[in-house]
Protein backbone atom coordinates (compact mmCIF):
# COMPACT_ATOMS: atom_id res chain seq x y z
CA UNK A 1 0.00 0.00 0.00
CA UNK A 2 0.90 3.75 -0.80
CA UNK A 3 3.04 4.98 2.21
CA UNK A 4 0.58 7.94 4.15
CA UNK A 5 3.17 10.67 4.95
CA UNK A 6 3.04 14.03 4.48
CA UNK A 7 6.96 15.42 3.45
CA UNK A 8 7.61 18.56 4.96
CA UNK A 9 11.86 19.15 4.85
CA UNK A 10 10.45 23.37 5.78
CA UNK A 11 10.40 22.05 9.51
CA UNK A 12 14.55 21.33 9.82
CA UNK A 13 14.86 24.83 8.43
CA UNK A 14 12.01 27.21 10.27
CA UNK A 15 12.85 29.75 13.14
CA UNK A 16 10.65 30.30 16.30
CA UNK A 17 8.32 33.26 15.78
CA UNK A 18 9.71 35.87 18.46
CA UNK A 19 5.89 36.23 18.95
CA UNK A 20 5.70 32.99 20.64
CA UNK A 21 7.44 33.01 23.01
CA UNK A 22 5.94 36.58 24.32
CA UNK A 23 2.33 35.17 24.29
CA UNK A 24 3.39 31.99 26.24
CA UNK A 25 5.04 34.34 28.68
CA UNK A 26 1.44 36.05 29.41
CA UNK A 27 -0.37 32.76 29.03
CA UNK A 28 2.17 31.77 32.00
CA UNK A 29 1.05 34.45 34.11
CA UNK A 30 -2.14 34.11 34.29
CA UNK A 31 -2.16 30.61 34.73
CA UNK A 32 -4.24 30.53 38.23
CA UNK A 33 -7.01 31.33 36.04
CA UNK A 34 -6.40 27.83 34.32
CA UNK A 35 -10.64 25.85 34.07
CA UNK A 36 -9.24 22.95 33.99
CA UNK A 37 -7.21 20.88 36.74
CA UNK A 38 -4.08 20.60 34.25
CA UNK A 39 -2.72 24.06 35.48
CA UNK A 40 0.04 23.94 33.01
CA UNK A 41 -2.62 23.31 29.96
CA UNK A 42 -2.53 27.31 29.17
CA UNK A 43 1.10 27.42 29.08
CA UNK A 44 1.73 24.18 26.93
CA UNK A 45 -0.88 24.87 24.54
CA UNK A 46 0.88 27.62 22.37
CA UNK A 47 3.92 25.31 22.06
CA UNK A 48 2.25 21.64 20.64
CA UNK A 49 0.40 23.06 17.39
CA UNK A 50 3.13 25.51 16.69
CA UNK A 51 4.70 24.77 13.14
CA UNK A 52 8.12 26.40 14.46
CA UNK A 53 8.19 25.65 17.75
CA UNK A 54 11.80 25.07 18.37
CA UNK A 55 15.37 26.10 16.00
CA UNK A 56 15.07 22.72 14.47
CA UNK A 57 18.05 23.80 12.67
CA UNK A 58 20.35 24.97 15.33
CA UNK A 59 19.12 21.21 17.33
CA UNK A 60 21.34 19.74 14.45
CA UNK A 61 24.41 21.86 14.23
CA UNK A 62 24.79 21.62 18.02
CA UNK A 63 24.16 17.80 18.32
CA UNK A 64 26.87 17.45 15.00
CA UNK A 65 29.07 19.78 16.85
CA UNK A 66 28.70 17.33 19.89
CA UNK A 67 29.45 14.39 17.50
CA UNK A 68 32.23 15.67 16.39
CA UNK A 69 33.63 17.08 19.96
CA UNK A 70 32.98 13.87 21.35
CA UNK A 71 34.64 11.73 18.46
CA UNK A 72 37.44 13.74 18.43
CA UNK A 73 37.89 13.73 22.60
CA UNK A 74 37.61 10.04 22.70
CA UNK A 75 40.20 9.56 19.67
CA UNK A 76 42.98 11.53 21.09
CA UNK A 77 42.04 8.84 24.62
CA UNK A 78 42.36 5.90 21.87
CA UNK A 79 45.25 7.13 20.56
CA UNK A 80 47.05 7.36 23.37
CA UNK A 81 45.72 4.31 25.39
CA UNK A 82 46.10 1.76 22.01
CA UNK A 83 49.35 2.94 21.31
CA UNK A 84 50.53 1.96 25.02
CA UNK A 85 48.31 -0.85 24.96
CA UNK A 86 49.16 -1.93 21.64
CA UNK A 87 53.33 -1.71 22.44
CA UNK A 88 53.28 -3.07 25.53
CA UNK A 89 51.22 -6.48 24.12
CA UNK A 90 54.85 -7.01 22.04
CA UNK A 91 57.12 -6.37 24.48
CA UNK A 92 59.39 -8.95 26.38
CA UNK A 93 58.32 -8.99 29.94
CA UNK A 94 55.50 -11.35 30.55
CA UNK A 95 53.59 -9.43 33.06
CA UNK A 96 53.16 -6.35 31.19
CA UNK A 97 52.39 -8.77 27.71
CA UNK A 98 49.62 -10.24 30.02
CA UNK A 99 48.30 -7.10 31.56
CA UNK A 100 47.55 -5.59 28.18
CA UNK A 101 46.25 -8.57 26.65
CA UNK A 102 43.80 -8.28 30.04
CA UNK A 103 43.00 -4.94 28.66
CA UNK A 104 42.02 -5.54 24.80
CA UNK A 105 39.74 -8.88 26.18
CA UNK A 106 38.17 -6.62 29.02
CA UNK A 107 37.40 -3.59 26.80
CA UNK A 108 36.87 -5.61 23.64
CA UNK A 109 34.39 -8.63 24.87
CA UNK A 110 31.87 -6.47 26.47
CA UNK A 111 29.35 -4.38 23.96
CA UNK A 112 29.62 -0.58 23.89
CA UNK A 113 26.12 -0.28 25.26
CA UNK A 114 26.61 -2.30 28.42
CA UNK A 115 30.10 -0.23 28.89
CA UNK A 116 28.26 2.97 28.44
CA UNK A 117 26.01 1.93 31.32
CA UNK A 118 28.40 0.76 33.50
CA UNK A 119 30.71 3.95 33.18
CA UNK A 120 27.33 6.11 33.79
CA UNK A 121 25.15 4.72 36.52
CA UNK A 122 27.89 1.93 38.04
CA UNK A 123 30.75 3.63 38.53
CA UNK A 124 29.94 6.58 40.64
CA UNK A 125 28.07 3.99 43.11
CA UNK A 126 31.60 2.08 43.52
CA UNK A 127 33.23 5.57 44.28
CA UNK A 128 33.44 7.01 48.15
CA UNK A 129 30.57 8.71 48.89
CA UNK A 130 31.10 12.01 48.19
CA UNK A 131 33.61 11.23 45.09
CA UNK A 132 30.37 9.70 43.59
CA UNK A 133 27.99 12.81 44.85
CA UNK A 134 30.79 14.58 42.48
CA UNK A 135 30.63 12.76 39.43
CA UNK A 136 26.72 12.54 40.04
CA UNK A 137 26.06 16.39 40.74
CA UNK A 138 28.72 18.74 40.52
CA UNK A 139 31.03 18.01 37.44
CA UNK A 140 29.49 20.19 34.83
CA UNK A 141 28.29 17.67 31.78
CA UNK A 142 28.75 14.23 32.82
CA UNK A 143 27.41 12.50 30.36
CA UNK A 144 29.49 14.02 28.17
CA UNK A 145 32.76 13.35 29.84
CA UNK A 146 31.42 9.86 30.66
CA UNK A 147 30.82 9.44 27.11
CA UNK A 148 34.42 10.29 25.77
CA UNK A 149 36.03 8.39 28.59
CA UNK A 150 33.97 5.31 27.27
CA UNK A 151 34.19 5.56 23.65
CA UNK A 152 38.20 6.49 24.15
CA UNK A 153 38.76 2.89 26.79
CA UNK A 154 36.47 1.01 24.04
CA UNK A 155 37.98 1.70 21.17
CA UNK A 156 41.63 1.93 22.66
CA UNK A 157 41.04 -2.06 22.80
CA UNK A 158 40.84 -2.04 18.72
CA UNK A 159 43.66 0.66 17.67
CA UNK A 160 46.04 -1.68 20.33
CA UNK A 161 45.21 -5.07 18.62
CA UNK A 162 46.42 -2.76 15.06
CA UNK A 163 49.79 -1.36 16.78
CA UNK A 164 50.09 -4.85 17.88
CA UNK A 165 49.71 -6.07 13.95
CA UNK A 166 51.33 -3.25 12.67
CA UNK A 167 54.48 -4.04 14.67
CA UNK A 168 54.34 -7.90 14.24
CA UNK A 169 53.66 -7.50 10.33
CA UNK A 170 58.07 -6.47 10.52
CA UNK A 171 60.03 -9.08 9.64
CA UNK A 172 61.85 -10.20 13.30
CA UNK A 173 65.15 -9.56 11.32
CA UNK A 174 64.79 -5.86 11.67
CA UNK A 175 64.54 -6.31 15.28
CA UNK A 176 67.39 -8.62 15.41
CA UNK A 177 69.53 -5.99 13.33
CA UNK A 178 68.53 -2.88 14.97
CA UNK A 179 69.86 -4.84 18.31
CA UNK A 180 73.03 -6.24 16.81
CA UNK A 181 74.02 -2.44 15.99
CA UNK A 182 73.74 -1.78 19.76
CA UNK A 183 70.47 -0.18 19.61
CA UNK A 184 68.55 -0.40 22.85
CA UNK A 185 64.98 -2.00 22.91
CA UNK A 186 63.87 1.23 23.33
CA UNK A 187 65.56 2.62 20.40
CA UNK A 188 64.58 -0.58 18.23
CA UNK A 189 61.09 0.59 18.84
CA UNK A 190 62.02 4.39 18.04
CA UNK A 191 63.63 4.28 15.22
CA UNK A 192 62.89 0.73 13.49
CA UNK A 193 59.54 -1.05 14.22
CA UNK A 194 56.68 2.34 15.59
CA UNK A 195 57.78 4.66 12.27
CA UNK A 196 56.55 1.86 9.76
CA UNK A 197 53.91 0.14 11.57
CA UNK A 198 52.56 3.52 12.27
CA UNK A 199 52.48 3.68 8.40
CA UNK A 200 51.36 0.14 7.80
CA UNK A 201 47.88 0.24 9.88
CA UNK A 202 47.08 3.68 8.70
CA UNK A 203 44.24 1.95 6.45
CA UNK A 204 42.49 -0.02 9.50
CA UNK A 205 42.82 3.23 11.68
CA UNK A 206 40.66 4.99 9.42
CA UNK A 207 38.12 2.77 9.68
CA UNK A 208 38.38 3.17 13.41
CA UNK A 209 38.26 6.70 13.38
CA UNK A 210 35.28 6.41 11.84
CA UNK A 211 33.88 3.70 13.79
CA UNK A 212 34.15 6.14 16.76
CA UNK A 213 31.95 8.92 14.88
CA UNK A 214 29.69 6.27 14.52
CA UNK A 215 29.72 4.58 17.68
CA UNK A 216 29.56 8.07 19.30
CA UNK A 217 25.30 8.00 18.86
CA UNK A 218 25.40 4.78 21.66
CA UNK A 219 25.92 7.87 23.79
CA UNK A 220 22.41 9.18 23.45
CA UNK A 221 21.67 6.24 25.81
CA UNK A 222 22.80 8.33 28.93
CA UNK A 223 22.04 11.65 27.39
CA UNK A 224 24.70 12.89 25.30
CA UNK A 225 22.53 15.01 22.90
CA UNK A 226 24.69 14.58 19.35
CA UNK A 227 23.69 13.66 16.22
CA UNK A 228 21.44 11.04 16.44
CA UNK A 229 19.78 12.18 20.08
CA UNK A 230 18.75 15.68 18.17
CA UNK A 231 17.26 14.01 15.29
CA UNK A 232 15.39 11.98 17.44
CA UNK A 233 14.07 14.64 19.55
CA UNK A 234 12.97 16.79 16.57
CA UNK A 235 11.68 13.67 15.24
CA UNK A 236 9.48 12.96 18.35
CA UNK A 237 8.47 17.04 18.32
CA UNK A 238 7.28 17.50 15.23
CA UNK A 239 6.95 13.77 13.86
CA UNK A 240 8.83 14.26 10.46
CA UNK A 241 10.93 11.20 11.29
CA UNK A 242 12.00 10.60 8.00
CA UNK A 243 13.32 14.18 7.42
CA UNK A 244 15.32 13.99 10.50
CA UNK A 245 16.58 10.72 10.41
CA UNK A 246 17.68 11.34 6.70
CA UNK A 247 19.15 14.34 7.51
CA UNK A 248 21.49 13.02 10.01
CA UNK A 249 22.74 9.83 7.63
CA UNK A 250 23.92 12.65 5.09
CA UNK A 251 25.67 14.33 7.53
CA UNK A 252 27.30 11.36 9.17
CA UNK A 253 28.19 10.27 6.13
CA UNK A 254 29.83 13.64 5.05
CA UNK A 255 31.77 13.07 8.57
CA UNK A 256 32.88 9.88 7.51
CA UNK A 257 33.83 11.02 4.02
CA UNK A 258 35.66 14.09 6.04
CA UNK A 259 37.68 11.71 7.30
CA UNK A 260 38.56 8.99 4.34
CA UNK A 261 39.98 12.18 2.76
CA UNK A 262 41.71 13.63 5.86
CA UNK A 263 43.26 10.02 6.68
CA UNK A 264 44.51 9.11 2.67
CA UNK A 265 46.13 12.81 2.50
CA UNK A 266 47.74 11.39 5.86
CA UNK A 267 48.59 8.53 4.14
CA UNK A 268 50.12 10.23 1.39
CA UNK A 269 52.28 12.88 3.06
CA UNK A 270 53.96 10.27 5.40
CA UNK A 271 54.44 7.65 3.07
CA UNK A 272 58.32 6.17 2.91
CA UNK A 273 59.16 4.89 -0.46
CA UNK A 274 60.80 1.38 -1.23
CA UNK A 275 58.85 0.35 1.78
CA UNK A 276 55.25 -1.99 2.07
CA UNK A 277 53.96 1.53 3.93
CA UNK A 278 53.51 3.02 0.65
CA UNK A 279 49.81 3.52 0.55
CA UNK A 280 47.84 4.11 -2.74
CA UNK A 281 50.76 4.93 -5.10
CA UNK B 1 -40.32 -21.27 -15.05
CA UNK B 2 -40.14 -17.49 -16.36
CA UNK B 3 -40.97 -16.39 -12.75
CA UNK B 4 -37.97 -18.45 -11.30
CA UNK B 5 -35.50 -17.07 -13.87
CA UNK B 6 -36.70 -13.58 -13.27
CA UNK B 7 -36.32 -14.45 -9.31
CA UNK B 8 -32.40 -15.42 -10.20
CA UNK B 9 -31.58 -12.89 -12.24
CA UNK B 10 -32.78 -10.46 -9.40
CA UNK B 11 -30.78 -12.46 -7.78
CA UNK B 12 -27.84 -12.13 -9.71
CA UNK B 13 -28.52 -8.19 -10.93
CA UNK B 14 -28.31 -7.76 -6.51
CA UNK B 15 -25.52 -9.95 -5.64
CA UNK B 16 -23.75 -7.82 -8.57
CA UNK B 17 -24.75 -4.58 -7.49
CA UNK B 18 -24.06 -5.56 -3.75
CA UNK B 19 -20.40 -6.67 -4.66
CA UNK B 20 -19.30 -3.47 -6.73
CA UNK B 21 -21.34 -1.50 -4.11
CA UNK B 22 -18.87 -3.02 -1.14
CA UNK B 23 -15.84 -2.78 -3.62
CA UNK B 24 -16.26 0.46 -3.95
CA UNK B 25 -16.85 1.83 -0.32
CA UNK B 26 -13.99 0.07 0.97
CA UNK B 27 -10.44 1.90 0.08
CA UNK B 28 -7.68 2.59 2.85
CA UNK B 29 -6.90 0.47 5.66
CA UNK B 30 -10.15 -1.51 5.34
CA UNK B 31 -9.49 -2.54 2.09
CA UNK B 32 -6.27 -3.28 3.11
CA UNK B 33 -7.27 -5.61 5.90
CA UNK B 34 -9.70 -7.70 3.72
CA UNK B 35 -7.55 -7.76 0.77
CA UNK B 36 -4.07 -8.86 3.25
CA UNK B 37 -6.66 -11.41 5.27
CA UNK B 38 -4.82 -9.61 8.37
CA UNK B 39 -5.25 -6.54 10.71
CA UNK B 40 -2.10 -5.84 12.46
CA UNK B 41 -1.99 -4.31 15.39
CA UNK B 42 1.05 -2.34 16.85
CA UNK B 43 1.26 -2.51 20.82
CA UNK B 44 3.64 -0.81 23.13
CA UNK B 45 5.33 -3.41 25.17
CA UNK B 46 6.15 -1.74 28.66
CA UNK B 47 3.37 0.83 29.33
CA UNK B 48 1.46 -0.37 32.21
CA UNK B 49 -1.28 -0.63 32.07
CA UNK B 50 -1.98 0.44 28.76
CA UNK B 51 -0.09 -1.76 26.98
CA UNK B 52 2.56 -4.30 28.19
CA UNK B 53 3.41 -7.66 27.86
CA UNK B 54 1.33 -10.30 29.93
CA UNK B 55 2.44 -13.07 31.81
CA UNK B 56 1.60 -15.18 28.96
CA UNK B 57 3.68 -13.33 26.71
CA UNK B 58 0.91 -11.83 24.79
CA UNK B 59 -0.21 -8.05 24.62
CA UNK B 60 -2.70 -7.05 27.18
CA UNK B 61 -3.57 -3.47 28.96
CA UNK B 62 -6.26 -1.15 29.01
CA UNK B 63 -5.64 -0.03 25.34
CA UNK B 64 -5.51 -2.95 23.83
CA UNK B 65 -8.79 -4.29 25.40
CA UNK B 66 -9.97 -1.34 23.74
CA UNK B 67 -8.41 -2.28 20.46
CA UNK B 68 -9.35 -6.00 20.34
CA UNK B 69 -13.34 -3.82 20.30
CA UNK B 70 -12.29 -2.55 17.77
CA UNK B 71 -11.08 -5.09 15.71
CA UNK B 72 -14.00 -7.20 16.48
CA UNK B 73 -16.47 -4.25 14.91
CA UNK B 74 -14.09 -4.52 12.14
CA UNK B 75 -14.67 -8.41 11.65
CA UNK B 76 -17.97 -7.80 11.56
CA UNK B 77 -17.91 -4.81 9.28
CA UNK B 78 -16.05 -7.13 6.81
CA UNK B 79 -17.45 -10.26 7.73
CA UNK B 80 -14.71 -11.69 8.32
CA UNK B 81 -15.02 -13.60 11.55
CA UNK B 82 -11.80 -15.86 11.22
CA UNK B 83 -9.65 -12.31 10.60
CA UNK B 84 -6.07 -13.36 11.27
CA UNK B 85 -4.67 -10.74 14.22
CA UNK B 86 -1.44 -10.01 13.88
CA UNK B 87 0.86 -8.34 17.03
CA UNK B 88 3.79 -6.00 15.91
CA UNK B 89 5.66 -4.46 18.92
CA UNK B 90 6.63 -0.81 18.32
CA UNK B 91 8.50 1.48 20.46
CA UNK B 92 7.94 5.72 20.50
CA UNK B 93 10.68 5.80 17.72
CA UNK B 94 8.90 3.18 15.53
CA UNK B 95 5.53 4.33 15.82
CA UNK B 96 4.59 6.94 13.42
CA UNK B 97 7.26 5.17 10.79
CA UNK B 98 5.32 1.88 10.95
CA UNK B 99 2.09 3.25 11.16
CA UNK B 100 2.59 5.56 8.17
CA UNK B 101 4.10 2.94 5.55
CA UNK B 102 1.20 0.27 6.28
CA UNK B 103 3.21 -2.42 8.85
CA UNK B 104 0.84 -1.84 11.22
CA UNK B 105 -2.66 -0.77 11.06
CA UNK B 106 -3.55 0.16 14.62
CA UNK B 107 -1.43 1.54 17.68
CA UNK B 108 -2.36 0.63 20.83
CA UNK B 109 -0.43 2.07 24.07
CA UNK B 110 -0.20 5.80 25.51
CA UNK B 111 0.22 7.82 22.99
CA UNK B 112 -0.08 11.74 23.20
CA UNK B 113 -3.07 13.23 20.54
CA UNK B 114 -1.35 16.49 20.04
CA UNK B 115 -1.84 18.76 16.70
CA UNK B 116 1.46 18.08 15.29
CA UNK B 117 1.35 15.09 15.29
CA UNK B 118 -1.61 15.04 13.47
CA UNK B 119 -0.12 15.88 10.38
CA UNK B 120 1.24 12.29 10.52
CA UNK B 121 -1.74 10.20 11.56
CA UNK B 122 -5.01 10.27 12.88
CA UNK B 123 -6.43 9.57 15.93
CA UNK B 124 -9.40 7.87 17.69
CA UNK B 125 -11.75 9.38 20.43
CA UNK B 126 -9.65 10.05 23.62
CA UNK B 127 -9.43 7.39 25.98
CA UNK B 128 -7.28 8.70 28.98
CA UNK B 129 -6.09 11.86 29.94
CA UNK B 130 -3.19 12.48 31.92
CA UNK B 131 -0.73 15.24 32.15
CA UNK B 132 3.11 15.54 33.90
CA UNK B 133 3.78 15.14 37.45
CA UNK B 134 6.69 15.42 39.40
CA UNK B 135 8.45 11.88 40.68
CA UNK B 136 10.81 12.81 44.15
CA UNK B 137 12.13 11.16 46.94
CA UNK B 138 10.83 11.38 49.87
CA UNK B 139 11.45 14.03 52.48
CA UNK B 140 13.00 16.11 49.49
CA UNK B 141 11.06 19.17 50.15
CA UNK B 142 10.21 19.32 46.53
CA UNK B 143 6.41 20.25 46.27
CA UNK B 144 6.07 22.09 43.02
CA UNK B 145 8.11 22.93 39.41
CA UNK B 146 8.82 26.35 41.20
CA UNK B 147 11.00 24.03 44.14
CA UNK B 148 13.34 22.76 41.61
CA UNK B 149 15.06 26.06 40.73
CA UNK B 150 18.76 25.10 41.12
CA UNK B 151 17.84 21.33 40.79
CA UNK B 152 18.48 18.35 38.17
CA UNK B 153 15.38 16.98 37.11
CA UNK B 154 15.44 13.90 34.61
CA UNK B 155 13.17 14.23 31.60
CA UNK B 156 12.83 11.06 28.77
CA UNK B 157 14.29 12.47 25.30
CA UNK B 158 11.46 14.05 23.05
CA UNK B 159 8.75 13.52 25.20
CA UNK B 160 5.69 16.23 25.90
CA UNK B 161 6.72 16.35 29.51
CA UNK B 162 10.33 17.66 28.62
CA UNK B 163 8.72 20.31 25.81
CA UNK B 164 6.18 21.31 29.31
CA UNK B 165 8.79 21.49 31.93
CA UNK B 166 11.47 23.41 30.04
CA UNK B 167 9.14 25.66 28.42
CA UNK B 168 7.85 26.49 32.26
CA UNK B 169 11.10 26.33 33.16
CA UNK B 170 11.80 29.71 30.49
CA UNK B 171 8.85 31.45 31.14
CA UNK B 172 9.23 31.74 34.67
CA UNK B 173 13.03 31.77 34.81
CA UNK B 174 13.79 28.83 36.36
CA UNK B 175 17.68 27.53 37.06
CA UNK B 176 17.11 23.83 36.05
CA UNK B 177 19.77 21.02 35.24
CA UNK B 178 18.33 18.86 32.79
CA UNK B 179 19.17 15.02 32.69
CA UNK B 180 17.92 13.72 29.51
CA UNK B 181 17.08 9.99 29.53
CA UNK B 182 16.61 7.49 26.51
CA UNK B 183 13.32 5.79 28.53
CA UNK B 184 11.23 5.72 31.28
CA UNK B 185 13.09 2.97 33.26
CA UNK B 186 16.37 4.77 32.92
CA UNK B 187 14.76 8.04 33.91
CA UNK B 188 13.79 6.03 37.37
CA UNK B 189 17.33 4.78 37.78
CA UNK B 190 18.76 8.18 37.69
CA UNK B 191 16.41 8.94 40.37
CA UNK B 192 17.05 6.00 42.40
CA UNK B 193 21.06 6.52 41.90
CA UNK B 194 20.80 10.39 43.25
CA UNK B 195 21.66 11.73 39.93
CA UNK B 196 18.80 13.48 39.99
CA UNK B 197 16.17 15.53 41.90
CA UNK B 198 13.17 14.59 40.37
CA UNK B 199 11.89 12.21 37.16
CA UNK B 200 9.33 14.40 35.54
CA UNK B 201 6.76 12.42 33.11
CA UNK B 202 2.85 11.34 32.83
CA UNK B 203 1.02 11.27 36.27
CA UNK B 204 -0.38 7.70 35.18
CA UNK B 205 3.54 6.01 34.29
CA UNK B 206 4.92 7.81 37.61
CA UNK B 207 2.11 5.39 39.33
CA UNK B 208 3.40 2.88 37.49
CA UNK B 209 7.12 3.38 38.00
CA UNK B 210 6.61 3.85 41.96
CA UNK B 211 4.11 0.68 42.27
CA UNK B 212 6.77 -1.82 40.43
CA UNK B 213 9.89 0.16 42.19
CA UNK B 214 11.69 -2.16 44.76
CA UNK B 215 10.43 0.52 47.61
CA UNK B 216 7.28 2.29 46.73
CA UNK B 217 7.56 4.39 49.99
CA UNK B 218 10.13 5.91 49.45
CA UNK B 219 8.84 7.74 46.35
CA UNK B 220 6.30 10.27 45.52
CA UNK B 221 4.09 12.27 43.50
CA UNK B 222 4.04 15.90 43.42
CA UNK B 223 2.87 19.28 42.00
CA UNK B 224 -0.01 20.22 40.05
CA UNK B 225 -0.20 19.29 36.72
CA UNK B 226 1.88 21.16 34.00
CA UNK B 227 0.74 19.59 30.69
CA UNK B 228 -2.26 18.00 28.99
CA UNK B 229 -1.91 15.04 27.86
CA UNK B 230 -5.09 13.50 26.38
CA UNK B 231 -4.35 9.80 24.99
CA UNK B 232 -5.50 7.93 21.93
CA UNK B 233 -5.59 5.31 19.59
CA UNK B 234 -3.37 5.82 16.18
CA UNK B 235 -4.82 4.95 12.72
CA UNK B 236 -3.64 6.07 9.60
CA UNK B 237 -4.91 9.64 8.11
CA UNK B 238 -6.94 10.44 5.32
CA UNK B 239 -8.72 7.39 6.45
CA UNK B 240 -12.32 8.60 7.91
CA UNK B 241 -13.57 4.72 7.03
CA UNK B 242 -11.65 3.95 9.94
CA UNK B 243 -11.44 6.27 11.58
CA UNK B 244 -15.41 6.59 11.91
CA UNK B 245 -15.19 2.74 12.38
CA UNK B 246 -12.89 2.66 15.66
CA UNK B 247 -15.02 6.28 17.28
CA UNK B 248 -17.99 3.97 16.85
CA UNK B 249 -16.99 1.17 18.80
CA UNK B 250 -15.84 3.85 21.46
CA UNK B 251 -19.05 5.98 21.70
CA UNK B 252 -20.61 2.87 21.95
CA UNK B 253 -18.89 1.83 25.12
CA UNK B 254 -18.81 5.51 26.59
CA UNK B 255 -22.77 5.92 25.95
CA UNK B 256 -23.10 1.92 27.63
CA UNK B 257 -20.89 3.08 30.42
CA UNK B 258 -18.75 -0.42 29.23
CA UNK B 259 -16.04 2.03 29.81
CA UNK B 260 -15.93 2.78 33.39
CA UNK B 261 -15.94 -1.48 33.62
CA UNK B 262 -13.02 -1.52 31.33
CA UNK B 263 -11.24 1.45 33.48
CA UNK B 264 -11.55 -0.37 36.67
CA UNK B 265 -10.17 -3.53 35.75
CA UNK B 266 -6.69 -2.04 34.65
CA UNK B 267 -6.31 0.92 36.49
CA UNK B 268 -7.95 -0.05 40.01
CA UNK B 269 -8.22 -4.39 40.34
CA UNK B 270 -5.05 -6.22 40.19
CA UNK B 271 -3.82 -6.86 36.64
CA UNK B 272 -2.11 -9.46 34.82
CA UNK B 273 1.56 -9.77 36.43
CA UNK B 274 1.97 -6.25 38.24
CA UNK B 275 0.56 -4.73 41.16
CA UNK B 276 -2.66 -2.76 40.87
CA UNK B 277 -2.35 0.57 39.87
CA UNK B 278 -4.85 2.23 41.60
CA UNK B 279 -5.51 5.49 39.90
CA UNK B 280 -8.80 6.25 40.41
CA UNK B 281 -11.19 7.94 37.26
CA UNK B 282 -10.39 11.40 37.35
CA UNK B 283 -13.36 14.47 36.90
CA UNK B 284 -11.38 15.44 33.67
CA UNK B 285 -11.88 11.55 31.99
CA UNK B 286 -15.21 11.50 33.45
CA UNK B 287 -16.67 14.07 31.23
CA UNK B 288 -14.56 13.42 28.15
CA UNK B 289 -16.02 9.94 28.16
CA UNK B 290 -19.34 11.85 28.37
CA UNK B 291 -18.82 14.12 25.97
CA UNK B 292 -17.58 11.71 23.64
CA UNK B 293 -20.04 9.46 23.83
CA UNK B 294 -22.11 10.59 20.65
CA UNK B 295 -25.26 9.43 19.19
CA UNK B 296 -26.36 7.79 16.28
Amino acid sequence: MEMKYNWDWSVLLCRPLAADSSSAAESGTDQSTGATEFGGGLLQTFDTGAECAQPYFDWIVSGLGWTVVVAICAWVITFSIGSVVGISRTVENRWVRAAAAAYVEFFRNIPLLVQMFLWFFVLPELLPKDAGRFVKRELPLPEYWTAIVCLGFYHASRTAEQIRAGIESIPRGQTDAGLAIGLTPTQVYRYVLLPVSYRIIIPPLTSDFMGIFKNSSVALTIGVLELTAQSRQIAEYTFNIFEAFTVATVLYMMVTLIVVTAMRFVESKVHIPGTIAMGDN
Amino acid sequence: MFRKLSIAVAAIAFLAVSNTGNAAELYGTLKKIKDSGQIVMGHREASVPFAYMGPDGKPVGYTVELCYRVIDSVKKTLKMPNLKVKLVPVTSQTRIPLLANGTIDIECGSTTNNLTRSKQIAYLAVTFITGTKLAVKKGSGIKEIEDLNGKAVGLSLGTTNEKAIKRIAKVKGLKIKYHMVKDHPQGWLALVTDRVDAYATDHSLLAGLITSSKNPSKYEIVGRFLSYDPYGIMVRRDDSAMQLLGNTVLADLMRSGEIHKIYDKWFIKKIPGKPAVQLPLSHTLKVAFEVQALPY
